[in-house]
């Protein structure tokens, strides 16, 4: 018997009977022939391909783009179990929302000694420029992906938290539309909430975040790098499903006070600004003056309150992976409730104690880089080679505060399609959340990230993960 | 005193600018020291296109050079009373932490020059201000006042190996050498009236440091003294690129050219 035993899988339990959410599924899954449904997600990975979703993977020599593999198999969620999991990602939006408005206005927090100050104080994330800042409607983070794991039948941990531009919800809609081509019948037998109604909520979320003194057409753009960034099939998909206009850097200039962009008609004023190009390269004449993506003096029209950024720059002071370890502390400073989802124990590797400890235990943990992110430079001990665990002592030793250190957490398994029948592999969840005056709104399902390798705990797509359609149920 | 202060700026252009942008801070705040009389800022060849205070509490203008001009011209004019405090500024307000100004910045780094230009004074001063008008000292001896040797990029760092420089260069080194013995430190840009003359050479810059019990006290490196009544603080900021009265990004081709007009004069 292989280790596998130890993991909680999320059709099956720990036996061989399908848990409640899955029973439906299970029934119907067992009428099916592998061999055709094989042949179909073969149809379906074409179809990905003509309809254009790929994705660049960093590091890889050729540089080509590559398509997220998709798997046919749902991860299917119950309704009570979502309800608990909306709870806790909502608490945790408007946590990390007032944690930045107090970040940037008087640093209670800092104060109170809750959060230590040289944590904001030598971060590369904090944006002193923001200090003061009053962003329309009090809204930092408009857009929130809230990276889950489960554990077991009720343990939910969140793994981090991507509060500058989470990407990936094209995914989540485009695995939907898939899933309901190819299998109709299965939509009629169970009770899926819908996922389509995003582009709709988003647009409304952000259009409930005007500047006070709007232009009369309210405009809403997505801005975006351009055609060479990983993500513009996303950025392009999202305007066209929002039905907003899709812009870049060099289409918008400062007119009459305001960010406009250029049309046939001359120039037009945009209200609110969804974009999706980091704050360094945000604006060349207050951040990164070699930038030839961002907006000259975007930023002092931010200021000057004529526009919305969304998410406003500076937000990735709470996504930080050392800020992380102090979130339920956070959660607990603002809301003065205890976090409703879990925190992964965390050791933050500059402290000396925890660095000893992490140093002896390389084998068993996960360290990651303080400002990683896509999975890019972390350690799996457990699947370390020696070499690898050696070459990242030395890189830990020499950089002890870019690091902090987690426990291998027992992932979630759901099983996929292989041409052997189903077998388990592991997952997490990213939903999405987001974030206006007029409250949270969380979009039932999100993007199942899984590991396609057998025992892989590495879910992310640059890494060879995969992904799954996300099914939250209406409880009967 | 009385002050009344007459400043151009004017950047002539090789080739029409289709588009450019400046940001503006030439708008000093009636404050400890200075009392704004009345002043008044104007663009030739450019409009405001909007305004706002930034962090640091400085008035800020975003100006947009009109389409296909040759030259942007800048006037800034008005009066300012001011008192001799010995340099003393007052407490820190508003949001921005002091801890802020202990950070380093790209033109303000802790690099070897800087340490050893700091080398010895804690051990050799037990005063505050005694130390630190030593700093200034050391520093200008280092690198005496030239102009030409220095551009407005040049980090500290830099200014130390060029071996000479400007106000600018003396306040980031200053600013730099501050901050590794401990001190909070920002630049200050602002006019200043030399005694001998009306005409100025142009906008001048010194630093403040946080004292401990007393709050910001500016230091002129380039004077070696701390301001009086002769100085109008403008704008501060970690470093120039905070405060500097215009900084500007235009698209198109060619050269431009600067040339600067300041009087400062007792009324």
């Amino acid at each position: 018997m292989s280790d596998e035993t130890q993991f909680f899988d999320e059709m099956f339990g720990s036996g061989t009977d399908a848990r409640a959410p899955y029973k439906r599924y299970s029934d119907w899954f067992s009428n099916e022939d592998p061999k055709g449904l094989m042949k179909e997600a073969k149809e379906a990975e074409s179809f990905f391909r003509r309809t254009g979703i790929t994705f660049n993977v960093y590091g890889q020599a050729d540089a080509e783009e590559r398509l997220i593999p998709f798997d046919i198999v749902p991860r299917i969620i119950s309704g009570k179990e979502w309800a608990r999991l909306a709870k806790g990602v909502e608490q945790r939006v408007r946590a990390i929302n007032a944690f930045l408005h107090d970040i940037y206005h008087r640093q209670e927090i800092l104060r109170a000694g809750r959060v230590p100050k040289e944590l904001i104080a030598r971060n590369e994330a904090f944006l002193p420029l923001m200090m003061g800042v009053e962003p329309p409607g009090g809204i930092y983070t408009h857009i929130v992906g809230v990276d889950l794991v489960r554990t077991s039948e009720n343990e939910f941990f969140v793994l981090e938290d991507n509060a500058r531009t989470p990407s990936g919800v094209s995914y989540m809609l485009e695995n939907r539309e898939m899933m309901l081509q190819m299998f109709p019948e299965l939509f009629g037998k169970m009770k899926v909430q819908p996922v389509s109604g995003y582009p709709t909520a988003l647009r409304s979320s952000l259009a409930a975040t005007m500047p006070p003194d709007p232009s009369p057409d309210q405009t809403v753009a997505i801005l975006t790098p351009g055609i060479h960034n990983s993500a513009y099939f996303e950025h392009a998909f999202l305007a066209d499903h929002m039905g907003v206009e899709l812009v870049e850097g060099s289409d918008l200039r400062v007119v009459d006070g305001r960010i406009a962009m250029r049309t046939t008609k001359g120039y037009k004023p945009i209200d609110v600004i969804y974009r999706r190009v980091d704050d360094e390269y945000l604006d060349p004449l207050n951040f990164n003056p070699d930038s030839l993506l961002g907006v000259p003096g975007i930023f002092d029209v931010y200021r000057a309150g004529r526009i919305t950024i969304a998410n406003a720059p500076g937000t990735g002071i709470a996504d930080d992976k050392a800020i992380y370890s102090y979130m339920p502390d956070i959660v607990e400073f603002y809301t003065g409730e205890k976090a409703i989802l879990q925190n992964v124990p965390t050791w933050r590797c500059s402290d000396p104690e925890a660095l000893a400890y992490v140093l002896d235990h390389l084998d068993e943990l996960v360290v990651k880089e303080v400002h990683g992110s896509g999975g890019y430079g972390m350690l799996v001990g457990p699947a370390a080679s020696k070499r690898e665990l050696a070459q990242f002592r030395a890189k830990l030793e020499a950089k002890p505060e870019g690091y902090i250190a987690q426990p291998t957490l027992a992932l979630s398994t759901v099983p996929i399609l292989t041409k052997a029948g189903l077998a388990p592999r592991h997952v997490d969840l990213r939903p999405f959340a987001l974030f206006s005056p007029e409250g949270v709104t969380l979009t039932p399902g999100g993007l199942t990230r899984v590991a396609l390798k057998a025992g892989s705990l590495v879910v992310n797509s640059s890494q060879g993960g995969g992904t799954k359609d996300t099914w939250v149920l209406e409880d009967d | 005193m009385r002050l009344t202060i007459n400043y151009t700026s004017t950047y002539q252009f090789d080739e029409p600018v289709h588009y450019g942008l400046q940001q503006i801070r030439l708008t000093p705040k009636s404050r400890i020291g200075q009392e704004v009389l009345d002043w008044d800022v104007r663009i030739d060849q450019g409009r405001v296109e909007t305004q706002f205070s930034d962090h640091h509490a400085n008035e800020v203008s975003l100006v947009s050079i009109a389409a296909d001009a040759m030259a942007v011209k800048v006037t800034a004019r008005g009066t300012v009373e001011t008192q001799d405090l010995n340099g003393v500024v007052g407490r820190q307000k508003g949001f921005v932490p002091l801890w802020l100004f202990q950070r380093s910045t790209d033109l303000t780094r802790a690099s070897l020059n800087v340490r050893n230009i700091a080398k010895g004074l804690k051990d050799a001063h037990d005063d505050d201000i005694a130390l630190l008008h030593a700093l200034s000292e050391r520093i200008l001896s280092a690198v005496p006042y030239r102009i030409g040797a220095t551009d407005a990029a040049t980090t500290a760092d830099g200014a130390i190996e060029s071996g000479a420089g400007v106000c600018q260069d003396h306040a980031h080194i200053f600013i730099a050498a501050a901050r590794a013995m401990g001190y909070p430190a920002r630049y200050v840009s602002g006019f200043l009236m030399m005694n001998d003359t009306d005409h100025q050479e142009a906008t001048h810059a010194w630093a403040e440091a946080h004292i401990d019990g007393i709050g910001w006290v500016g230091f002129d490196v380039s004077n070696g003294i701390s301001p009086d009544d002769r100085y109008v603080r403008i704008a501060t900021g970690l470093d120039y690129r905070d405060a500097a009265p215009i900084s500007g990004l235009r698209f198109g081709s060619g050269d431009e050219r600067l040339s600067v007009d300041l009087i400062v004069a007792q009324q």
